[in-house]
């Protein structure tokens, strides 16, 4: 068994190498100066402290959503709302931020927690319909990302809008609502901590908690669970609105620690990013922030030789895209690990 | 004759790690039925899904007429005469039973479909080979008999000189199976070679020339079988000759435990699978169910289980009515279930064996406290019952999936038995697993029973039944078809004329109680 | 409300219906090809982007934009190629695979975008051709009927078309009874010698073509220029048309109706100062009804058996 653990950490660093090797070789293609390029993408992040604080920075949502899908993975769900539930987050932290006039803290307490329930909330359709019915959660989580992203759309243009400025934007957040950045001049906020807390909650959640323990027998094989007498539709309801849960409050935090008036206009896209960390991170919320990490990492440098040479940031995309397919290819070395097994089997049929 | 096709040291190891067949040497004469038989997992499937090219095997090589052949693809094996019908029915329900049966060797009239000559096809072979069916009809509205003359039909279309069947009266009535027997003779007199996978031993006399049995993945014997008895082919199977030495002390039985009655049950399909049972079980008692697999077993298990909802009847667990039960509430009245697949119901394989040891109790104060559950506590109760169950395993911490069949088996009956039952309901609780295990899991029913417990013990392992059971039933055809007060005075000559529904007992005397 | 009522009823807005519907069907039918063959095809966003992106370039490397519609469609099937070889022959997960595809389509755009026009947006330095617009002898005399149907963009037609060539290629031919049988039963198709591999490359091929034209449209239809991420989601819109449509080619031709409708509404809607966005709600809304009563039904008929 440690065996076959070692094979999937190479597998996932041959995968990672892969991918960065591909992307060098765009690189060479297309940049007139393609070292520097490569190394500006690889080391930029750590070339100034704003570049770090920024890497940081983007960290932060990409931890959130990372743990909102991982939540729902391992139900053995599918999860595509991490999108729309992170977009309500924000929604609905500005509403709190706009609306009420509470104490500092307090008022961003309450921010986070309305972003948490609307994510909730955005978790408990798909999760509800799925259980009592058996529909698709991917295609209703799916279809459920517009609906949210319209109506989040339409409470801020209609009803939070602020008219003197001059895009399509909310009114200013009431500063009690602000998560402070506390480095200044980074923009590094206490949204850290929020993360850093939703992933020991996760943890505890999944692996120390009955609820936890539920979910993830429910997600290994859902015939046991039901047989052992765990209430298995109400797993896979609580898995999306915790996972769901989890998203909103990565909006919001990102509403009231970077933004501070809401000026989405489109779907920001931590979703999918959510589905790669997922992957990377094996479903592990410990993982979570490894994976996280990794991946601003790789967005921080890009943007960072995006500014500097003549390569788009997009290229990491790419890179990315080669990554999800090559670590997801089960069967990418799998005749490798084949053989281990049938070695295994043979050598104990032999002992017997 | 002629050896006809001949297979030779097939190994094949699955992903995880099982060893499905291994070094096995298989050979079939031109024209016979020959007969491949062998308990649940011992393989037959397995080798026959190589020869027909649905599963690549890691070592060994196959002959036909003296040739050798690669079968990569089914595609293969049936350019080389092979043909196959699944247990499971390989149809395409929505599509009509001509689109089935020409599927793959589709007429066409210019770029599209030929649907009359498909139709016309189907009704010629079908009457070449005396197997009418309805071309126009779609597979979902047929019945089960049908289907099977459908896929035997596309083997033949498809120029099937061998023809392989696996299990296939395991869904069949009694008539149909006569009609099913009738249709292969005849195709054995127009010169088929057929193979025939089953575990029910009768219909091997009944319609084999020859019989090789399988057990745990080799071939142990390849025989004539005019030449053997079922006992020694079943000794073959099940590699014990000796019936097991754990009988069971008579014990002085209790209040009822469980009472069930009228319970019927009607399938997805319309099948009466289960026709009014009735039973009584008391405290301290084995009941024993016998029968051959697929008379409503089960089915009857899963309901009182809570894993299927019975069409209707009652049932009493204690004083409790549970006519509808849940898996919850079934556990809740200390009813503790060994079930028939270890696989699908019994542990989640990627866990650990801790983790599978608890899934009944987890949400019990004693493993948490507040919010979070108490590791020491599940690190305690997990070692001490691998210990006293004699899992072997390298860490209570392992996935299960690293353990043997014997182990997985033994984390199922630790984590039911553990559970301070009242009530056990067992179904197979020891196929497929070895004599070590099998023993010790017979001394710990016994022993539960002492404790008070009381035992529903399902099995079509006549030994197992016989040795441990006080009283016992014989289940035929959905019904309960005898009834002897004490177990041991039944013979298994006797007992096989009701599990095969020769013989009846008057309602009177099947009365339990 | 009478204002509303006469904007529905405009020839106008007929004609604008059909044209938005037009990518949204395409991706639709590619969604129920793949479907049916028993793959979903979750990349048709990536592979409609792909394609809009390669007509722009070819047609302005060409000088036509017949090559750079037929370098769209290629370029989309390659692209469901790659995700069929990830998906079947490497065993990913196919909706991981596709999610992939989506970001590699997406990032690799804008990437060379900005490798040939030098701009990270749109693609307006390059002189892109458009595909002409047909106009119908004998319908186009029609009164109303003559200013919805007539004067489309040639792709629009060939959208129409799809949709019956889709039907006869499933329900006609013998490899759309093949693609049928891998979908519903693959072991069955398997035990008959047909290839599922071979059939659900064959089914992704055709998915990926459709997507091809649907994102062709968008860049080479109406406008002459390709921007980021311009296809919006409408792969996905297109599979939930085919989800909606009940995975038939004409149910997906009225649930892409009824999306396009949806979308049209919201556009005239805005002029009127009502809330577009309840209204661009409105499809996706109603899939998710859609499906949960479809899957309700089948639950209800499960449980009757049993009851």
């Amino acid at each position: 068994m440690r065996r076959q653990v070692l094979f999937e950490v190479a597998r996932t660093f041959l995968a990672i190498t892969l991918a960065l090797l591909l992307g060098f070789i765009i690189t060479c293609l297309v940049s007139s100066e393609p070292v520097y390029a490569f190394r500006t993408f690889i080391l930029g992040p750590f070339t100034s402290v704003l570049r770090f604080s920024s890497f940081i920075e983007t960290v932060i949502p990409l931890i959130f959503t990372g743990l909102a899908v991982s939540m729902v993975f391992q139900a053995s769900q599918f999860n595509i709302g991490a999108e729309g539930q992170f977009f309500l987050g924000g929604v609905a932290a500005t509403m709190v931020g706009v609306a009420l006039n509470l104490p500092p803290v307090i008022h961003a307490l309450v921010a986070l927690a309305g972003g948490a329930v609307a994510g909730g909330l955005g978790g408990y359709i798909p999760g509800v319909l799925k259980a009592r019915w058996g529909t698709s959660e991917l295609v209703s989580s799916l279809m459920l990302n517009y609906v949210f992203f319209r109506l989040g759309i339409y409470v801020i243009n209609y009803h939070f809008r602020d008219p003197v400025a001059g895009a399509m934007v909310s009114h200013p957040l009431r500063q009690t609502s602000w998560l402070q950045q506390f480095l200044p001049p980074t923009r590094l906020h206490w949204g850290v901590l929020v993360a850093a807390m939703a992933v020991l909650f996760s943890f505890l959640f999944l692996y120390r908690t009955r609820w936890g323990y539920a979910l993830r027998m429910t997600g290994l094989n859902r015939s046991f669970a039901g047989y052992s007498g765990i209430n298995t539709a109400s797993v896979i309801i609580y898995a999306q609105v915790v996972g769901g849960a989890l998203a909103g409050l990565g909006g919001a935090s990102e509403l009231l620690g970077i933004h501070r008036r809401f000026l989405w206009q489109t779907m920001p896209g931590y979703g999918f990013d959510g589905i790669i960390i997922a992957i990377l991170a094996r479903n592990n919320p410990l993982l979570v922030p490894v994976a996280a990490l990794f991946l601003g990492y790789l967005r921080t440098g890009a943007d960072i030789m995006a500014r500097m040479t003549d390569i788009t940031s997009e290229m990491v995309m790419v890179i990315q895209a080669i990554m999800i397919l090559l670590i997801t290819a089960q069967a990418f070395l799998g005749h490798i690990k084949h053989r281990m097994v049938v070695r295994e089997a043979k050598e104990h049929a032999k002992l017997n | 004759m002629d050896t006809i096709l001949e297979m030779k040291g097939i190994t094949l190891v699955y992903p995880n790690g099982v060893l499905a067949n291994y070094g096995v040497d298989f050979s079939v004469r031109a024209g016979e039925i020959h007969a491949l038989v062998g308990e649940n997992g011992a393989g037959k499937t397995t080798l026959m899904k190589i020869l027909f090219g649905l599963e690549r095997p890691d070592d060994g090589a196959i002959f036909l007429k003296g040739q050798p052949i690669e079968c990569t693809s089914p595609h293969v094996a049936i350019s080389h005469g092979i043909g196959m019908v699944h247990q499971h029915f390989m149809l395409v329900p929505s599509l009509t039973v001509a689109e089935n049966v020409v599927l793959g060797a589709e007429p066409r009239r210019g770029l599209f479909f030929d649907w009359k000559r498909a139709a016309s096809i189907t009704n010629e072979i079908a009457q070449r080979y005396n197997l009418p069916v309805d071309p126009a009809a779609r597979v979902q509205d047929i019945p089960v008999g049908m289907r099977q003359k459908v896929e035997i039909l596309k083997a033949l279309l498809r120029g099937a000189e061998i023809l392989v069947l696996d299990e296939p009266t395991a869904v069949l009535t009694p008539q149909e199976t006569a009609e099913l027997f009738a249709s292969l003779q005849k195709l054995k007199e127009q010169n088929h070679t057929i193979i025939f996978i089953s575990h029910k031993l009768r219909e091997v006399r009944a319609i084999s020339d020859r019989v090789t049995v399988m057990r745990a993945g080799r071939v142990v014997g390849t025989l004539e079988t005019d030449s053997v008895t079922e006992t020694e082919i079943s000794r073959l199977m099940v590699g014990r000759d000796v019936l097991l030495k754990v009988n069971k002390p008579p014990i002085a039985p209790g209040r009822p435990v469980l009472r069930v009655e009228g319970l019927c049950y009607t399938s997805d399909t319309g099948k009466e699978v289960l026709k009014g049972i009735d039973l009584e079980l008391r405290e301290g008692e084995i009941l024993g169910v016998a029968g051959v697999e697929g008379n409503g077993q089960r089915e009857l298990v899963e309901i009182l289980t809570g894993l299927r909802g019975a069409t209707h009847g009652s049932i009493w667990v204690g004083d409790e009515e549970m006519s509808h039960p849940t898996p919850r509430r079934v556990r809740d009245c200390r009813t503790a279930h060994i079930p028939e697949d270890r696989m699908t119901y019994g542990v989640a394989d990627r866990a650990s064996v801790e983790e599978n040891l608890i899934s009944d109790r987890f949400g019990q104060p004693r493993f948490n406290r507040g919010p979070l559950m108490d590791i020491a506590k599940v690190r305690e109760t997990g070692a001490s019952l691998v210990r006293e169950f004699q899992i072997r395993t390298q860490s209570p911490q392992a996935p299960v999936m690293m353990l043997s069949g014997g182990n997985i088996q033994k984390v199922v009956v630790a984590r039911e038995f553990s559970s301070q039952p009242k009530l056990i309901i067992a179904n197979q609780p020891t196929r497929g697993i070895d004599v070590g295990a099998t023993e010790f899991i017979h001394r710990r029913m016994i022993q539960s029973c002492q404790d008070g417990a009381a035992i529903l013990l399902v099995s079509a392992d006549l030994n197992e039944v016989m040795s441990l059971s006080d009283r016992l039933v014989v289940m035929y055809d959905g019904e309960l078809v005898a009834h002897f007060p004490d177990a041991h005075v039944a013979s298994e000559e006797e007992l096989g004329l009701y599990m095969l529904g020769v013989k009846r007992q008057e309602a009177g005397e099947v009365a339990t109680s | 409300m009478q204002n509303l009522i006469s904007v529905i009823l405009s020839a106008s807005f007929g004609y604008a219906v059909l044209r938005v519907t037009t990518p949204i069907l395409f991706a639709a039918l590619g969604a129920v090809v793949s479907d049916r063959a028993g793959v979903i095809n979750i990349g048709l966003e990536g592979m409609m982007l792909t394609s809009a992106f390669t007509g722009v370039v070819v047609s302005a490397l060409t000088g036509s934009a017949w090559l750079g519609l037929m370098a769209g469609v290629l370029a989309a099937t390659g692209l469901a190629l790659i995700m069929g070889y990830f998906s079947l022959k490497l065993k990913a997960d196919i909706i991981l695979a596709g999610i992939a595809l989506n970001l590699l389509a997406s990032g690799g755009t804008v990437f060379l975008l900005y490798v040939v026009a030098k701009d990270k947006g749109i693609s307006s330095s390059l002189a892109s051709k458009v595909m002409p617009q047909w106009q119908l002898p004998l319908i186009k005399e029609l009164p109303v009927l003559g200013r919805i149907l007539s004067n489309h963009n040639v792709i629009t037609y060939i959208a129409l078309v799809s949709a019956l060539a889709v039907y006869y290629f499933l329900y006609r031919t013998p490899l759309g009874l093949r693609v049928r049988a891998v979908g519903e039963n693959p072991h069955a198709a398997e035990s008959v010698g047909v290839s599922v591999h071979r059939l659900q490359f064959i089914a992704l091929a055709i998915s990926g073509a459709l997507a091809g034209f649907g994102g062709a449209h968008l860049s080479m239809g109406y406008v002459s220029w390709f921007s980021r991420d311009m296809t919006a989601g409408r792969g996905f819109i297109g599979l939930a048309a085919a989800a909606l449509g009940g995975r038939t080619p004409f149910g997906a031709l009225v649930a892409s109706l009824f999306f396009g409708f949806a979308d049209a509404l919201s556009n005239y809607l805005q002029s009127l100062r009502i809330p577009s966005e309840f209204v661009q709600m409105i499809p996706y809304l109603a899939t998710v009804v859609g499906l949960a009563i479809h899957a309700r039904g089948r639950a209800k008929r499960r449980d009757g058996r049993v009851a």
